[in-house]
């Protein structure tokens, strides 16, 4: 049996393939960092000036000067390089990341995104996610379906503040993945051990299916 | 043509109170540590400071905040920083929030003499609350302001004497941004070199950019999060 992070995590890594420039968000993404095979060439990037992430350091290799995103110290792969912060985020605005995944809070069925903030409780700030949603070639979303009080963060309208409007492509949560097209949301994948009946009964947004899930049911 | 001072204290001491200072560094990482040890000593108040973090509690500009030297902090992260949010709570510091990418563009334009941009970057979000909106080829954008600095501060790796500066790693961030975006640049460097001892080819930030550089100071270089990998 699979926690509910490694359903989410391994659909995840579905998404990468061979060739990819991707960003990682900070947090449950920059996890499956670790999963990708050898066999899958891509070059993550970090959005405070780096291609190419490498894995964690040993411990005498460890330099101060060399961070990601999430201001842990990590390597860099052969081939990455260095720039500035301006140069970051115009492979990032430009559209050169072919792929963004990041955590969420809530997502609302025309693919709008809230991960930056909560009204009353502390504003720690939007980093780099609002640019990342408005130019990575796809944005994927990984969350849990329902907060620790039970309740759907798939909404019919975000209650936080928005990190973007539909800017979400793909939801993958540990029940269930979603496509968005058109500012609407279709179910396309069950996760193992999900049935329709349970995503409906936890998810607020509305929301299509796709036939494959209805012909199999 | 020398720009070389010799201490901290010099470098800072043409700061006044109410200055806007834009600063380098990405969390810990390439921050100019002595130069905000030197404004710690100077005790200049009121200052806008434009850095994407705040330091933590006990270093970077988290010691300026613990001094309350800053009225305005202008950043795209603050989460590292639990005095920040009493400050913020009570209302003792003002805060804007900006988009990293946007925060980067608004710096650069500022140093390279454009007045403002437009990006699709907080568009539908709160961030575009009362800014001029625009359609180009169907896509809405929004109008986003330069920003420039009475000083900016600055880490490099290496510089000469000419103030020609070479960066080191994830430390460069910002820090190329900001030099050019300072009517006064301060750097700040591990290693000072003479004229001609760096490739032009490698340069980052000409001199033209940098009117002081601080050589000679002590550099902590703190992780802020320390990862290694499992043996």
């Amino acid at each position: 049996m699979q926690t509910n992070r490694q359903l989410i995590l391994r659909r995840a890594l579905k998404e990468i393939k061979d060739g990819m420039y991707v960003n990682l968000g900070i947090g449950m993404p920059t996890l499956i960092a670790d999963l990708i095979p050898a066999s899958i060439q891509v070059m993550l990037q970090s959005e405070n000036g780096l291609l190419g992430i490498g894995p964690y350091p040993k411990a005498e290799e460890v330099d101060p000067d060399l961070i990601n995103a999430g201001k842990e110290t990590v390597t860099i792969k052969p081939g990455g390089c260095y720039f500035d912060s301006a140069e970051s985020f115009s492979m990032i605005r430009g559209g050169h990341i072919d792929l963004a995944i990041l955590g969420g809070m809530e997502v609302s069925g025309s693919g709008d995104l809230a991960n930056w903030m909560i009204p009353g409780k502390m504003v720690k700030g939007m980093g780099g996610a609002m640019d990342l949603v408005q130019g990575a070639k796809r944005v994927i979303v990984i969350m849990d379906h329902v907060n620790k009080y039970g309740e759907s963060k798939v909404k019919q309208k975000c209650s936080l503040p928005l990190t973007g409007s539909q800017v979400v492509h793909s939801l993958i949560t540990d029940l269930a993945v979603f496509q968005f097209a058109d500012g609407k949301m279709k179910l396309v994948e069950l996760q193992e051990g999900a049935s329709l009946e349970e995503v409906r009964s936890k998810t607020e947004a509305d929301y299509l299916i796709d036939d494959t899930l209805l012909l199999n049911r | 043509m020398n720009k070389v001072i010799s201490s901290a204290e010099e470098a800072v001491s043409t700061i006044q109170d109410g200055s806007t200072l834009i600063v380098g560094g990405f969390g810990l990482c390439g921050i100019p540590e002595n130069l905000i040890r030197g404004l710690c000593e100077s005790g200049v108040r009121d200052l806008t400071v434009v850095s994407n973090n705040c330091g933590v509690d006990d270093w970077g500009l988290g010691l300026l905040l613990e001094n309350r030297q800053i009225r305005k902090m202008i950043a795209s992260y603050i989460g590292e920083n639990k005095r920040f949010e009493q400050q913020f709570l009570r209302g003792e510091i003002e805060v804007e929030l900006v988009p990293q990418g946007t925060l980067a563009e608004r710096i650069r334009a500022g140093g390279a003499g454009i007045p403002a941009f437009y990006t699709a970057t907080g568009v539908g979000t709160e961030v575009a609350k009362d800014k001029e909106h625009q359609l180009f080829n169907g896509r809405t954008y929004i109008l986003e302001k330069a920003i420039t600095g009475d000083f900016a501060l600055v880490k490099a790796w290496k510089a000469d004497s000419l103030g020609n500066l070479v960066y080191r790693k994830t430390a460069r961030n910002f820090n190329p941004l900001a030099a050019a975006a300072g009517k006064v640049t301060i750097a700040e460097v591990e290693e000072l070199v003479a004229p001609g001892c760096l490739d032009p080819d490698h340069i980052h930030t000409p001199g033209v950019f940098v009117q002081q550089v601080l050589a000679g100071g002590h550099f902590q270089k703190r992780i802020e999060r320390l990862m290694t990998a499992r043996v």
